[in-house]
């Protein structure tokens, strides 16, 4: 393309997030709501870089106690073994299920780790400006997005094992504190993706 | 069908353009970050319509049937959905079982209740705004219903409590199963943008839909 082409924002134009519309602000200052949806109307989403990285460190932060702390704790009569959920991991591993040793290692400690670097990632992309391969970054960012919500799984996993073993006092399993941790990580690094304008990027982008 | 050129903005990287009049079953992407910004399936409302309505069913099912049911020492317990964060609560995780609530019983009732208002009211040629915002929402809460998280989760555990009883799953499992596949028929069988050329529009102006029956029929 030898003339550059031209975003929304360059024309003076905003794109509906909701519905999709393209309109014609009457003013840049004050963008009101869109005419079809009635979404207020923003060129760029609000204050996306400071969102991002204000989830970014909760989420960073949380996730030391989230793989710290025991998420189950088992009793049978007379002991009790604590499990994290790298210990939870293992012993799908050595019970021979090692498929889903992998499922369970990638969705519920790879995952919100890969998302909370490639966030931070884009982030600095985006505030340093000169971003070359902005193709790639977008690409990131879709897969970071798309396969955040998978981490749940170790939650949802808690959440049965503890309502279906209760067979006190031979055997019962609790849940511990770290699973409130871990789901507050999958939670916060949701909202981080989510508040994260992908638009960003190509604005940064020296080779649009 | 519409054969009106769109310029639209990419939701993706913001760049200006024109959409080109779509075969079915095509897809448009932003040719310059990939973006898919407009689909045309061959049946855009009456298709999704008839899975949302069967996902109301099987939603159904799935959180009242039991999930799995694990037997040991002549003791049998089971749990549904709601039973799970059920149980978390009453062992002190109420955050925890809160979010277990939303992501898997919560937000994919209000999607395909949302869903089901949206597709049930553009019916018409020309839908109240209501619809509009209603889509609005159900798009906004697709990514905290869970199900298919969840139904992996049921297996995991399956296979992790396999090791200390029987584990028998339960109709609720099988249930959840279809409903997996449910939703995301639901998700690829529906056009938004019908809905948005149906729906009044916020300001009060008439949708495009209807201008252009209108137009036709001068």
């Amino acid at each position: 393309m030898s003339a550059r082409a031209l975003t929304a924002a360059q024309s003076g134009l905003v794109g509906c997030k909701a519905c999709g519309l393209l309109s014609r602000p009457a003013a840049l200052a004050f963008l009101g709501y869109c005419p079809r949806c009635g979404a207020r109307l923003e060129s760029r989403r609000g204050h996306s870089i400071e969102y991002t990285w204000a989830f970014i460190v909760a989420a960073a932060i949380l996730y030391v106690p989230a793989n710290m702390l025991p998420v189950l704790t088992t009793y049978t009569t007379g002991s009790f073994e604590s499990d994290t959920i790298i210990a939870g991991v293992i012993s799908l591993y050595t019970s021979g299920s090692w498929p889903l040793a992998l499922i369970v290692l990638i969705a519920s400690f790879m995952i919100p780790l890969g998302k909370l670097v490639a966030l931070t990632y884009l982030l600095m992309g985006v505030q340093r400006g000169g971003v070359r391969n902005a193709r790639e970054r977008m690409r990131l960012f879709r897969l970071l997005d798309i396969t955040g919500r998978w981490s749940m799984l170790d939650v949802f996993v808690d959440t049965f094992v503890v309502a279906l073993v209760r067979f006190p006092p031979v055997m019962s399993v609790e849940p511990g504190a770290g699973v409130a941790f871990f789901m507050a990580v999958v939670v916060l690094t949701m909202l981080a993706a989510k508040s994260f304008d992908p638009r960003l990027i190509w604005d940064a982008a020296i080779d649009g | 069908m519409n054969t009106a050129l769109e310029t639209v903005a990419c939701p993706g990287c913001d760049l200006l353009q024109t959409l080109p009049p779509l075969p079915h079953k095509a897809k448009a992407r932003c040719p310059r970050c990939g973006e898919i910004l407009a689909v045309h399936p061959p049946d855009p409302l009456e298709r999704p319509l008839a899975l949302t309505l069967a996902a109301a069913l099987v939603f159904i099912v799935a959180n009242t049937a039991p999930l799995m049911e694990m037997s040991t020492l002549g003791r049998e317990v089971s749990t549904t959905i709601v039973g799970g964060a059920h149980q978390l609560w009453v062992h002190g995780e109420e955050l925890t079982a809160l979010a277990v609530a939303f992501c898997a019983v919560i937000a994919p009732a209000a999607y395909i209740a949302f869903m089901l208002a949206v597709l049930l009211a553009v019916r018409r040629a020309r839908a109240p705004r209501i619809a509009g915002e209603l889509l609005r929402w159900a798009i906004l809460l697709r990514p905290w219903a869970m199900d298919e998280v969840m139904m992996l989760g049921v297996l995991v555990a399956i296979v992790k409590l396999t090791q200390l009883a029987t584990v028998i799953p339960g109709m609720g499992m099988y249930a959840v199963g279809v409903l997996v596949v449910l939703l995301c028929e639901i998700m690829v069988t529906v056009d938004p943008r019908e809905v948005w050329s149906r729906a009044d529009w916020a300001d009060g102006r008439l949708p495009r839909r209807v201008l252009g029956s209108a137009r036709a029929a001068q």
